[in-house]
């Protein structure tokens, strides 16, 4: 295959099928109860220096509970898989947890706006970027997940978005047309919100799965925190439903309203008054800071965090503005 | 006597009758949401809206707020995800595709990723998102912005998303499948692309607004045809359902 043109950017992970089919290998394949704390996951998996991505999309069905303890354990130098991401970004940027960046979609949180602080970071020149868009980086997953080394799309073509990426063009040997080719991308940490998990790990989310199901198969690690536990029997009686089987994960983590400020499909919406006090505060670095130290740095869990944000009355006013449960 | 209207309420209403019926929409969050639903309660009720994050045809309740929320997917044909989405776009099923951006050039170009030097940026904002996939895989991209001259620039300074690239030729050039912008609507005036040498070209003005504000908002020289028309303002049909049915919150048609 001919090569006519690449992106001038760094390829953070070795996209070698290899490598990833012998860390497979080794990968536990046991039945066992994977139940752990948001500060075990962290401190087992997600050490300084990893490449870790967040499932869901920005705002929407993410592991908010995760990436605040992320914070409190100081974590730096971290790799972010940064496609649709929102208020995920806005916090790891928040903890200047990061030092390199496949972006797509980073400093915005959609119609809200732009989030003053990530984007101070990323103007600061700290955090090192190779340019992708949304889709080359779910091509980047699914070839991942696929064990084969690179995707074919579409995209990017003719742009500086190409230039800035580590993607190549190249050449079709059977019609001659030009494709970008994207290495496929095993992170080494995911963690997924989902609606329901057994303690092994079968994990069902319902609702769009943005690129979830290329994301956990993608991952090498791979935390679920879940709005609730079942038991296995739950899983088995209706297997249609499971999203995620249990030998992809590493750890089950029971996280009730674990996306908020975000929004929960059929469970809770997003709270968006809290998302604007975000954006705002942001404006004065001093004041932001004062914030963190209220929601985060001087919180010991995720649920002392909920408690401050108005706790369970807050839950359920939140749960009466999800479009998806029928009124 | 003629309805009163607001800019934005304009660009909705003039986005939205270029979708036409029984066609697939890509949309983003605001105003594109808008000109989709619009569209779909006054000329084309068989209008396939699709977001990127997964949502097939929902028959939405109310504007979303990131285009992955629960709204999206609200009585969806079917929640689905990125790769579904991009892949259907990809083989040529998906007709139309909103755009937005900070800077936007005379080949209908995007940049939404940063201003300045790329590795020490002025102004970094959010990239390409799902944009550039958009751009290069629908058949007719269409952009609503404010006219201005900062925004109407003759280069970007970094091309996020392809509009035609350097001209006729380019983007098949460059490897991409046919397509590019269509529409430009602002709240000044409706742009297309000139068949030959595919620069913006002025085809019609609001009313109230002459050639002259349109040219001086517009950062490089705009392709003149002999005949420009005049927009047709929007009717009182279209502002009431704007109003009530799909804004009734005014989060888009309060902005203006």
């Amino acid at each position: 295959m001919k090569v006519l043109d690449q992106g001038v950017n760094p390829i953070f992970m070795d996209p070698d099928p290899d490598k990833a089919r012998e860390f497979f290998r080794k990968k536990p394949r046991a039945m066992v109860d994977k139940r752990m704390t948001e500060k075990e996951v962290v401190e087992k998996f997600i050490p300084d220096g990893c490449y870790l991505a967040i499932g869901g999309f920005g705002a929407n069905r993410i592991s908010t509970a995760v990436i605040h303890e992320i914070l409190r354990a100081r974590r730096k130098n971290l790799g972010f898989l940064g496609h649709t991401s929102t208020h995920d970004f806005q916090l790891l940027a928040a903890g200047k947890c990061l030092d390199r960046v496949d972006a797509a979609y980073v400093v915005g949180l959609e119609a809200r706006g732009l989030s003053p602080n990530a984007r101070r970071y990323m103007e600061s020149g700290e955090v090192q970027v190779t340019e992708w868009t949304n889709y080359s980086l779910a091509a980047r997953l699914k070839a991942a997940a696929e064990g084969v080394s690179f995707a074919l799309v579409r995209s990017m073509l003719g742009t500086d978005t190409f230039k800035m990426s580590g993607a190549k063009v190249v050449e079709c040997p059977f019609t001659g047309k030009k494709f970008a080719a994207v290495p496929a991308l095993w992170p080494d940490v995911a963690v997924i919100h989902v609606h329901e998990a057994d303690m092994y790990g079968n994990a069902v989310f319902r609702g769009i799965s943005v690129a979830d199901l290329e994301l956990s198969r993608a991952a090498k690690h791979l935390i679920i925190t879940a709005e609730r536990l079942v038991n296995n029997f739950t899983i088995r009686n209706n297997p249609t439903a499971t999203s995620i089987p249990f030998y992809l994960v590493d750890a089950v983590v029971e996280v009730p309203y674990g996306s908020y400020p975000g929004n929960m499909p059929y469970l809770y919406f997003s709270d968006e008054e809290h998302l604007a006090q975000w954006m705002k505060v942001e404006k004065d670095p001093k004041e932001f800071e004062k914030f963190l130290e209220h929601y985060i740095y001087g919180v010991s869990c995720f649920e002392e965090y909920l408690e401050r944000c108005g706790g369970l009355k807050k839950m359920k006013e939140l749960q009466k503005l999800e479009t998806l449960v029928e009124k | 006597m003629a309805p009163e209207y607001n800019m934005m309420e304009m660009m909705i209403c003039v986005a939205s009758r270029y979708l036409e019926d029984g066609k697939t929409v890509a949309v983003g969050t605001g105003a594109p949401c808008a000109a989709a639903m619009l569209s779909q309660k006054t000329q084309s009720p068989n209008l396939i809206i699709l977001f990127e994050a997964g949502g097939i045809s929902p028959l939405l309740p109310q504007m979303p707020i990131s285009v992955g929320d629960s709204r999206t997917f609200f009585r969806a044909v079917m929640a689905a995800g990125m790769t579904e989405m991009m892949t259907t776009c990809s083989r040529g099923l998906v007709d139309y595709a909103f755009l937005g951006g900070a800077q936007i050039d005379k080949y209908g170009n995007i940049n939404s990723t940063v201003v300045g030097d790329y590795y020490k940026p002025k102004v970094r904002f959010p990239g390409s998102g799902g944009a550039n996939d958009f751009a290069s895989l629908c058949w007719r991209t269409m952009i609503m912005t404010v006219h201005s001259k900062s925004r109407f620039v003759e280069k970007c300074e970094f091309l996020t998303s392809p509009g035609f690239l350097t001209g006729a030729g380019a983007r098949e050039a460059a490897g991409l499948p046919e397509g590019g912008p269509y529409k430009i609507v602002t709240d000044l005036a409706v742009m297309g692309f000139d068949e030959e040498t595919k620069a913006m070209r002025v085809e019609s003005l609001h009313p109230g607004v002459d050639l002259g504000k349109v040219k001086a908002e517009t950062g490089f020289e705009l392709v003149i045809p002999k005949q420009i028309s005049s927009t047709a303002p929007p009717t009182e049909t279209e502002l009431k359902i704007l109003r009530e049915e799909v804004d009734p919150l005014k989060l888009v048609i309060g902005r203006a």
